[in-house]
C-alpha cells in the first residue's frame, strides 16, 4: 500500500504561485504580464520571486495602461502564445473592458471560428480591506453576462492550485477572479494537488433544509453560517458555484429539489446581478420545487464605503446569512 | 346517498365540502363518501344553495337516503322544509323562479389559497384538498409540511389495507355473481389486423415527446367508441326489463389496482374526444385510481366496459359484464402471426378482439356486426386521429 501523499500547510497565495510556476515551467508559450508583477512581486505578492526564476521575457512589468496590456495579451494569444494577464483589481479592469468584451470575447465569432483567444486574465476582486470604492467592488457578475468568456472564481486552496492549468487549456478567454481576502487563507493542500475541472459547481457541505448558493470570497462566510445554523437544527447545503459562466444549473436545481429552499450569497449588488440570474433560473427550472421565496444576501446598493463599520455593514456577513436562511426555512424553527 | 356502482347498498359520509348557505353549481364536489371501492368525491347534479346538511360525517346511510337539502335558484329560504322525507334528489322549485328585480351582489370569489409551488404539487400528488389544510404558520402560507400533516391526518379515516382489499373483493364478488346469475352472456371473437394502426402509431409517436406519446390502447378506445355508435345495442343499460341506450359513450376502463382488485371508471364521452384527450384522460384516471380518488360520476356512469389484458401476455380475454351494462369488449395481446394475403404468407400484427354481450339486449348477429365495424375502423388510423366526430363510422 502506498501512503497517501503528504499534505502541506500552505496559503491561497502560495497555491496560486505554485500554479503559475508550474504553468511557466511546462509550457514555453506561457508568460505573465501586468502591473508590478515582476520587480515588486505582484500587488498581492502572488508572483513574488518569479522574475528571478523565469526572467524578464516571461515575467513582464507593464505600464499603468490596462487597455494596452490586455490588448497586447489578446494579440499574443492570437499569435499562438498562452498569456496570463494580471489586472490589479476588477475596478481597474473597466479600463480594459473594451478589449475584453469587443475583442477577446468576440473574435472567435466574428472570424467565423478562424481565430481563438487562449488568454487567461487574473484579477483581484471584493471588499473588506478598507480600500474604498475604487478598489473594493465585486464586478465578476458583470463579466458573467458576456457570451464568449468563461468566468471562474477559485474559493479554496485546491481551486487556486488547479484552476489555472485547466483555464490555460481552454481555447477561449478565461477570467479568473481572486477575492483579495482569500490570499492569506491557510490550509492543507495535498502534495499531488493538480488540475481541477472548471465546469461544475461543488457541494461544499451537505444539508437537507435549505440550499445556500455562493462562490469566491463569500464561501467561507457561508460555511460559517451553515455551522451556526446546524447548531440551531437547520441543515444547510452549501454550493460553491466555482464557475459563474457557464453556470452549472444542474447542481443548483438538484440541490433545491432536495431542500426546496434557497438563499443566494453574493458580494455583488442585487440589481441586474448574478444573484438575480440564479433566482431567474430557479424560477424557470425549479419553480415547482420551491417551498418558500428565494432570498438573497448581497452587498448594500452603495459604493463600498471606506470606514470600517460602514464597510462591514455594506458587505454580506455571517449573521445576515444566518438570518436570511432562518427566515426562508422560517416558521418551523 | 348516490349509487356509486350497481352493487352499492350503503355508503359512509366521510366529509362535507360545502356549508349551509353556500351556492353550488352542477358538477361541484360536495362530499366525500367511503364505499367498498374506496373514497369517492360526490358531485352535485343541480345548481342551488345549500339549505341544510342532514347526514353527519361518519354516518353510514343506505343508497337513496337524503344527505342534504338544496334550495333551487330563486327559491325562498326555508321553502324546502327540513325534516320531510325528501326524495333522493332535491325538491325542484314548483315553477321557474322569477328573475330577482334587484341585482344581487355577485358572490366574491373565495380568496386565493396562499401556498408554495412545491406544496401545491405535493397536494395534487397526495390528493389532499387544499380547502382542508390548515397552515401552521401565522402568515397563512401552506407549505409542504402542512400538506404532509394533512395527508397523515387523513390516513386513520381510510380503511386499513387488508380490510379494504377484503371489502373490494366482496364488492367484485357481489357484482360478478349477480352478472353471471342474471345475464345470459354470449361470446364472440375475431382476429383483427392491426398492422396499419400500429405502423401509424409508431410514426406518430416518433414526432412526439416522451410525455405526449400515445399508448396502443388509445386508438383502440377511439375505435371501440365509434363502433358502438355504428352498431347500436351495446352501449347502455339493461333496466326494468328493457334496454336503455346511453346518450354518449362513457367508456369504462378496467384498471387493475395495486395490491389486487380492479375498478372500471368511465372516460366520459369517449366517442367525441380526440386521441390526445383520450390519452390525457386515461393517464389521469390511472393516476387517480392508484391514488384512490375517483369521482362519483366516473364510478356510476360507464355505459360499456373495455378490458385490455394484452400487456399481461394474454391473447384472448372473455369478459364478465358489469351490471347493469350489457357488453364488455376485450382486447388481447398484439402478436405477429402468419397471414395468407394474395396467395402469399406474410407476417402481420394481429389482435384478438372479443365481445361478451347480454343476450337479452342484443343477438349474435349485431355482435358480429359490431366486431366487424371495430375491425374496419382500425384499418384507417388516420381517420381515428382526425375525427372527433362520431359519424365517421359509416
Amino acid at each position: 500500500m502506498n501512503a497517501a501523499p503528504a499534505a502541506t500547510r500552505t496559503t491561497y497565495r502560495e497555491a496560486l504561485r505554485m500554479a503559475l510556476r508550474e504553468a511557466l515551467a511546462r509550457d514555453p508559450r506561457v508568460f505573465l504580464m501586468g502591473e508590478d508583477v515582476g520587480r515588486y512581486g505582484g500587488t498581492y505578492a502572488v508572483s513574488k520571486d518569479l522574475l528571478e526564476e523565469f526572467g524578464e521575457e516571461r515575467i513582464r512589468d507593464t505600464p499603468l495602461s490596462e487597455s494596452a496590456f490586455v490588448g497586447a495579451g489578446i494579440g499574443a494569444a492570437l499569435a499562438g502564445m498562452r498569456p496570463i494577464v494580471e489586472i490589479m483589481t476588477v475596478n481597474f479592469s473597466l479600463l480594459a473592458l473594451d478589449q475584453i468584451m469587443n475583442n477577446a470575447a468576440t473574435l472567435r465569432h466574428m472570424s467565423g471560428g478562424q481565430f481563438s483567444i487562449p488568454l487567461v486574465i487574473r484579477m483581484a476582486t471584493g471588499g473588506g480591506r478598507q480600500l474604498a470604492a475604487q478598489h473594493s467592488h465585486s464586478l465578476e457578475g458583470w463579466y458573467a453576462h458576456i457570451p464568449g468568456l468563461r468566468i471562474v472564481t477559485p474559493a479554496t486552496l485546491e481551486d487556486a492550485r488547479g484552476m489555472l492549468r485547466t483555464a490555460l487549456e481552454d481555447p477561449d478567454p478565461v477570467l479568473m477572479f481572486e477575492n483579495a481576502l482569500l490570499y492569506n487563507l491557510e490550509g492543507e493542500l495535498a502534495a499531488d494537488a493538480g488540475a481541477v475541472d472548471i465546469d461544475r459547481a461543488a457541494v461544499r457541505r451537505g444539508g437537507s433544509d435549505v440550499t445556500l448558493i455562493t462562490y469566491g470570497g463569500s464561501l467561507g462566510k457561508t460555511l460559517q453560517a451553515a455551522e451556526t445554523l446546524a447548531q440551531e437544527g437547520i441543515q444547510a447545503e452549501v454550493i460553491d458555484l466555482r464557475t459563474l459562466r457557464p453556470l452549472d444549473d444542474a447542481t443548483i436545481v438538484a440541490s433545491v429539489a432536495k431542500t426546496h429552499r434557497a438563499v443566494i450569497v453574493d458580494e455583488g449588488w442585487k440589481s441586474g446581478s448574478l444573484a438575480a440570474e440564479i433566482m431567474a433560473r430557479l424560477m424557470e427550472q425549479a419553480f415547482y420545487e420551491l417551498d418558500a421565496p428565494v432570498a438573497r444576501v448581497c452587498s448594500a446598493e452603495v459604493p463600498v464605503p471606506y470606514a470600517k463599520h460602514l464597510e462591514d455593514a455594506a458587505l454580506p456577513q455571517v449573521p445576515a446569512i444566518v438570518e436570511a436562511a432562518k427566515k426562508v426555512v422560517g416558521r418551523r424553527v | 346517498m348516490p349509487s356509486l356502482g350497481a352493487d352499492m347498498e350503503a355508503g359512509t359520509l366521510v366529509e362535507w365540502q360545502i356549508q349551509p348557505g353556500q351556492e353550488v353549481k352542477r358538477g361541484h364536489v360536495v362530499a366525500v363518501v367511503e364505499t367498498q371501492k374506496g373514497a369517492v368525491d360526490v358531485e352535485i347534479w343541480d345548481d342551488g344553495t345549500v339549505e341544510q346538511l342532514i347526514v353527519q360525517p361518519g354516518q353510514k346511510v343506505p343508497v337513496g337516503a337524503v344527505l342534504a337539502l338544496l334550495r333551487a335558484p330563486g327559491e325562498a329560504p326555508g321553502a324546502a322544509a327540513p325534516g320531510v322525507t325528501a326524495p333522493a334528489t332535491p325538491v325542484p322549485a314548483p315553477a321557474p323562479a322569477p328573475i330577482p328585480a334587484a341585482v344581487a351582489v355577485p358572490p366574491t370569489a373565495a380568496p386565493r389559497v396562499k401556498i408554495s409551488p412545491s406544496a401545491r404539487r405535493l397536494a395534487a400528488e397526495l390528493g389532499v384538498d387544499l380547502a382542508t389544510v390548515q397552515p401552521a404558520a401565522a402568515d397563512g402560507i401552506i407549505t409542504r409540511e402542512d400538506i404532509e400533516r394533512a395527508a397523515q391526518a387523513r390516513k386513520p379515516a381510510a380503511p386499513q389495507p387488508a380490510d379494504w382489499h377484503a371489502r373490494m373483493r366482496t364488492a367484485i364478488a357481489a357484482a360478478m355473481s349477480k352478472s353471471k346469475r342474471e345475464i345470459p352472456h354470449y361470446y364472440l371473437a375475431t382476429e383483427i389486423d392491426v398492422t396499419p394502426v400500429m405502423t401509424w402509431l409508431a410514426q406518430e409517436n416518433l414526432k412526439r415527446g416522451v410525455s405526449e406519446r400515445l399508448l396502443a390502447v388509445v386508438p383502440m378506445m377511439k375505435a371501440v367508441a365509434l363502433a358502438l355508435h355504428a352498431v347500436p345495442g351495446f352501449n347502455g343499460f339493461w333496466v326494468d326489463g328493457g334496454f336503455k341506450p346511453g346518450a354518449a359513450v362513457h367508456l369504462g376502463m378496467a384498471i387493475a389496482m395495486r395490491g389486487g382488485g380492479l375498478v372500471a371508471p368511465a372516460i366520459h364521452d369517449a366517442d367525441s374526444k380526440n386521441l390526445d384527450q383520450l390519452m390525457a384522460d386515461l393517464r389521469d384516471l390511472i393516476n387517480r385510481v392508484r391514488g384512490g380518488r375517483l369521482k362519483s360520476s366516473e364510478m356510476s356512469d360507464p355505459t360499456v366496459t373495455l378490458t385490455s389484458l394484452g400487456e399481461q401476455g394474454v391473447e384472448t380475454v372473455y369478459g364478465v359484464i358489469y351490471p347493469p351494462q350489457v357488453a364488455i369488449i376485450g382486447l388481447g395481446k398484439i402478436t405477429e402471426r402468419p397471414q395468407a394475403e394474395q396467395g402469399q404468407i406474410v407476417a402481420r400484427k394481429m389482435l384478438t378482439a372479443t365481445l361478451a354481450a347480454d343476450h337479452r339486449a342484443s343477438d349474435g348477429h349485431s355482435g358480429a356486426l359490431f366486431l366487424a365495424a371495430l375491425g374496419r375502423l382500425l384499418q384507417q388510423p388516420e381517420q381515428l386521429s382526425k375525427t372527433t366526430d362520431q359519424k365517421l363510422s359509416q
